[in-house]
């Protein structure tokens, strides 16, 4: 078909392919096909996908053509080619978090996220390579191998959620789903070039997400615009009896309230965001969409979220901490990797363990025992979890003056693979725009907004209220309609 | 504060990690460099501020609204006892199996 070949995977939007799909300008058998060999040819070379599911993806897509041509009414993401962080469980297909000690485990079941994306047609083609147990700001941290940034080889895709961001970058797949607890969904968005959405923490069920630090962890999509992001969001979103810290708060018709445009909408503009330690381009692109939204009608207030500079500290302490207590249930006994060195039980837990576990992972689980071992509970843990109530009560404060909060997602553009891997401070400082929204739970997203002289991409974070992610997304695509403009 | 080389193996033992000689100082190194950071967040005085565990507090929400899904409490199916079985390292299909407990 000619129509066909006139696709450009690269840039094919949500809406596009599911549309094709739809009136059956292509089958979604070949757009499968297609996206399949996309990966044949250039995935080795980028390594974002660990594992391809192509039987499950085909059958899937064989289910979706017949529907069509049966005249059913095709769901949301009718047809449309997916990724799936490997932190989320498949059923029957090899979840390994990024970590040797999962490596050959087949969950029995599906995430909540994954089913849900299913059930509305998409076409799930692999699981995305990540930081180990999602751990990590470069991809670097895999235990199989790191991803590399399509948009520069010799460049880090951002992390942990890496494989995700890469893969929509690279049109290997027309959407992904990550997941991020201290920016990874934002900051891998913003070095690949392409939009990420952080939820807000109760949005959408972490049913079948392996646990990193449960009081932070989310679920959200990385696509190639903003509305292709919020129809994702839109299927995933709302209560899942599976999860008790999924929320009933009503999910909005995202599609309609980004028609409403952003005039007369407030932007605040935090003043700590722009301060020592950001690269001159990124302020420079971020400045010129504050004067495109002044343009289309928004008014612009600076606010301040004076505790900023303690988020990363108070991060590394409550991750590490709730990291610790998480993954205290790989011990060799119940799925995945057993060493081959266990005489006794401790032995063949401790061996396991060692084994199993990666140098990052093994330096947060220490981290996180010791802020909780006894003597130290109040002097870190108990100080962390006060410094977050005076972060979420900043943006608390900032929020009852404005609509939307716009800054950077990054200090730097993405840096150089074995750039930051031998020091896990300067790693941890990478982190320092996108803690603070994981931290108070607010919802947040990375939206492409230029490139750099050297040709990498910039990113713009949009930060909004608990639950409001319609606001959020309005102010993304403003942005969004501007670049194009 | 500092953490020596013995903190990290007390830490490791508490953690059931079994790390290597070469592990232990280089652990030590990196865990002072991260607590010496997070110690900045003593600058702040929190005496009155209440800890933040989960976001719902920040909220203020009653329990059902924000979020806390509880299902009915009534038996239903789990996972297939054979499925979750079969991901064992070792198993003999009931029970999963470990080395010996006790140490002779």
């Amino acid at each position: 078909m000619a129509l066909e070949r006139k696709m450009s995977l690269e840039r094919l939007t949500l809406a596009e392919a599911r549309s094709a799909v739809v009136e059956g300008r292509v089958s979604a058998v070949a757009l499968a096909e297609q996206h399949l060999e996309r990966i044949a040819a250039v995935d080795g070379e980028i390594h974002s996908f660990l594992a391809l599911t192509r039987e499950r993806a085909l059958a899937q897509a064989e289910k979706v053509d017949a529907a069509v041509k049966a005249g059913q009414a095709p769901g949301p993401l009718a047809g449309v080619p997916v990724g799936i962080k490997d932190v989320l469980t498949t059923r029957g297909v090899e979840t390994t978090a990024g970590s040797r000690i999962l490596s050959g485990y087949h969950p029995p079941y599906d995430a909540t996220a994954v089913a849900r994306l299913e059930a509305a047609g998409a076409v799930v083609l692999g699981k995305l390579n990540c930081d180990e147990f999602a751990m990590g700001s470069s991809n670097e941290n895999s235990a199989y191998g790191p991803v590399k940034n399509p948009r520069a080889l010799d460049r880090v895709p951002g992390g942990s959620s890496g494989g995700s961001a890469a893969a929509v970058a690279a049109g290997l797949c027309v959407a992904s789903l990550g997941t991020d607890t201290g920016g990874s969904i934002r900051q891998p968005a913003a070095f690949c070039g392409v939009v990420g959405l952080l939820p807000t923490y109760g949005r959408v069920s972490r049913y079948g997400l392996i646990a990193f630090a449960s009081s932070l962890d989310r679920v959200g999509p990385f696509a190639r615009s903003v509305e292709d992001a919020a129809t994702v969001l839109g299927v995933m979103a709302g209560p899942d009896e599976m999860d008790a810290t999924s929320s009933r708060q009503p999910v909005a018709d995202y599609a309609a309230e980004i028609r409403k445009g952003v005039e007369g909408l407030k932007i605040g503009v935090p003043e700590e965001y722009f301060g020592e330690g950001l690269d001159d381009e990124i302020r420079k692109a971020i400045e010129s969409v504050l004067d495109g939204l002044r343009t289309s009608g928004c008014s612009l207030h600076k606010v301040s979220l004076p505790h900023t500079r303690y988020a990363v500290p108070a991060y590394y302490v409550v991750a590490t901490a709730e990291a610790s207590s998480n993954l205290s249930r790989f011990d060799g006994v119940r799925y995945g990797f057993r060493t081959r060195d266990g005489a006794t039980l401790t032995g063949m837990f401790r061996n396991t363990r060692d084994e199993g576990f990666g140098a990052e992972v093994k330096r947060r689980i220490l981290l996180g025992t010791y802020v909780l071992s006894a003597g130290y509970y109040d002097a870190y843990y108990r100080k962390a979890q006060q410094v977050r109530s005076l972060l979420a009560r900043d943006f608390v404060q900032a929020f009852a003056g404005v609509d939307a909060i716009v800054a950077p997602v990054t200090p730097t553009p993405a840096f150089k693979l074995g750039e930051k891997t031998s020091d896990p401070l300067q790693m941890y400082l990478e982190d320092i725009y996108t803690v603070s929204a994981s931290l108070a739970g607010i919802c947040g997203m990375s939206v492409p907004c230029g490139e750099t002289s050297g040709g990498l991409p910039i990113g713009v974070q949009v930060l909004g209220k608990y639950f409001d992610e319609a606001t959020m997304l309005r102010v993304g695509a403003g942005l969004e309609r501007q670049q194009r403009a | 504060m500092s953490v020596s080389v013995e903190d990290v193996r007390h830490v490791a033992d508490l953690a059931n990690l079994e790390l290597t000689a070469e592990e232990l100082p280089r652990m030590a190194k990196d865990l002072n460099a991260v607590l010496g950071y997070i110690a900045q967040l003593n600058e702040l005085d929190t005496s009155t501020v209440e800890p933040m565990a989960q976001v719902g507090e920040v909220l203020g929400l009653e329990p059902a609204q924000n979020g806390e899904t509880l299902r009915a409490d009534a038996v239903r199916a789990s996972l297939e006892r054979d499925a979750v079985m079969a991901e064992a390292p070792e198993t003999d299909g009931r029970f999963f199996k470990v080395p010996r407990v006790l140490e002779r």
